[in-house]
């Protein structure tokens, strides 16, 4: 995607002055993944290819419906099917679309060292904004969710858009579109949150207690957000990560590190050079002993089989 | 009459170390573009964004080779002796009052040159290892996110301590005057020798001696 008009952008990768804070009053966007009404027919994993325009290389299986294994450069979503027992004796088939849970505080986000690279956009969505992406792979870091894939053939990272610029254009994301059991649904924050809400109450209705809408308050929130059967349990859905926050050693990284550091260094070069305003140099007194007759060689030598010379004694 | 000089590092020691100095300025600031945004700019010395990116590992990689051909050489002179950590408690003195005639007598390396040499050799192991971890092109595919967010605190913070390091050694090359044209020329004046590596001097001197009797039998 290339750059939308900057006054959207709410967050900027490796920029340390303010965003453009002219527009107010941007509603806040998210997509609803209710796993509970997926019937895995990956009809979103289609439409994400020919929206996006992606063909990923035909890969291998790995024994189950998961088409291809995981996300890569051209898969941006992939349906992850999970067999689990909850309850012993009664199986249970999870299927639960992964792809970037755009984050309301993106770990990608806050570890990408090129400006513009990575952007928020004031409706929430996070963006890859390729024409600025170096290829380090300081995302695959940032982000709790393992999400952002290298390329290896163009050295650029990639992730679900959340179709950035359907959206722009009052569409809904081509997953949500083409999705026939209306398990995936656009919409602002609120009302997809409220829809969850009721989704939630009627899985409890029949008999899952610990239904809930999976929206993880460690990355302040998500614009995707999924109805998990259950919710106590989101490690159950392939993996899915129970408290995500962005790490420690990314924050301490990216964050109190680049100041702290900087300044130090600077620092330290100005000490030095302030430690010679007021101490001047060391210098050596001259002294008559240290020298030789014109006539004689005036430099002694090292181990290297140099010829050694010094001032007879 | 000339000024008396000794010789302290030999040619091939002079160019790799101002190799690894290069390649250290090289590393160092493609490194720090990509540290922090402010010096982001800093990427148009490279060939952009992205050639700094594919350049920094490889400039990484050139300063660690170079600097293991002057460990090889230097290590020896930079070992711990007991009377290294007595001129290190006596050392603020010299720093703080440019008082020399209270320190221990050293040889060739005192103690603060030995700290810088053990720095840098700690820093560059440090660097090399985490950066492989993380380094995309080859290796970052296959280790895992957990221990590279590791590698990459590790990484930055070491580049940090060798920073300051090299400050401290760029500093005390100009605070110690005639110290600088060791590594230019290759030798220092005998009166640089003999105040502040007294012990290196006698040793230097003596050897000479010994040359000079022996060419005379």
């Amino acid at each position: 995607m290339s750059s939308l008009q900057s006054l959207d952008i709410a967050a900027r990768s490796a920029t340390t002055t303010a965003t453009p804070d002219a527009r107010h009053n941007i509603p806040q966007v998210a997509k609803l993944i209710d796993v509970s009404s997926c019937i895995g027919c990956k009809a979103c994993q289609v439409a994400c290819m020919e929206w996006n325009d992606l063909r990923d290389d035909v890969g291998s299986c790995h024994g189950t419906y998961d088409n291809p294994v995981d996300l890569t450069p051209q898969s941006w979503t992939v349906m992850k099917f999970s067999e689990v027992e909850v309850t012993p004796g009664r199986l249970e088939w999870l299927i639960r679309k992964d792809g970037c849970m755009h984050c309301e505080d993106p770990g990608c986000l806050k570890a990408c060292p090129a400006p513009g690279a990575i952007v928020k956009y004031a409706n929430g969505i996070v963006d890859f904004i390729s024409e600025n992406c170096i290829g380090c792979g300081y995302c695959v870091k940032g982000c709790p969710f393992d999400v952002p894939r290298i390329s290896t053939k163009d050295n650029k990272a990639y992730k679900c858009s959340l179709c950035a610029d359907r959206v722009a254009v009052n569409q809904a994301p081509a997953c949500a579109k083409a999705c026939p059991t209306g398990a995936i649904r656009f919409g602002s924050k609120e009302d997809m949150l409220e829809y969850g809400g009721g989704r939630v109450a009627e899985l409890k209705t029949r008999g899952y207690e610990k239904a809930a809408v999976y929206d993880p308050p460690g990355v302040s929130g998500t614009h995707v957000v999924y109805v998990l059967q259950h919710g106590d349990k989101p490690e159950l859905y392939a993996n899915l990560p129970k408290n995500p926050s962005i790490s420690p050693m990314v924050a301490l990284w990216k964050g109190l590190a680049k100041p702290v550091a900087l300044a130090t260094m600077i620092g330290a070069a100005l000490v030095g050079f302030f430690h010679h305003m007021k101490m001047g140099p060391l210098e050596v007194p001259e002294r008559d002993e240290e020298y030789v007759p014109d006539d004689q060689p005036n430099v002694v030598g090292v181990e290297d089989g140099s010829r050694t010379h010094v001032r007879d004694a | 009459m000339k000024k008396l000089y000794i010789q302290r590092y030999t040619d091939n020691q002079r160019i790799n170390h101002w190799l690894v100095v290069v390649l250290f300025g090289l590393a160092g600031f493609s490194g720090l573009a990509l540290f922090h945004p402010n010096l982001f700019f800093l990427t148009q010395f490279f060939g952009g964004p992205q050639w700094t990116r594919i350049v920094h590992p490889y400039f990484g990689i050139g300063v660690f080779l170079l600097f293991l051909l002057m460990f090889i050489g230097f290590w020896a002179a930079n070992t711990w002796k007991r009377r290294d950590t007595e001129w290190l408690k006596a050392s603020p003195e010299l720093v703080l009052h440019d008082d020399e005639e209270k320190m221990p007598p050293v040889g060739k390396y005192n103690a603060g040159q030995k700290l810088v040499f053990w720095s840098m050799t700690l820093c560059l192991l440090v660097l090399l290892v985490t950066g492989l971890l993380f380094w995309q092109a080859w290796f970052a595919e296959s280790v895992p996110i957990a221990l590279q967010r590791v590698a990459v605190v590790l990484h930055a913070l070491a580049a940090f301590i060798m920073s300051l390091t090299a400050v401290v050694h760029i500093y005390a090359a100009i605070w110690v005057k005639g110290t600088l044209r060791a590594m230019t020329q290759g030798n220092v004046s005998a009166g640089w020798a003999k105040r502040h590596h007294l012990l290196w001097y006698r040793d230097k001197m003596e050897g000479a001696q010994r040359d000079i009797q022996a060419e005379r039998l």
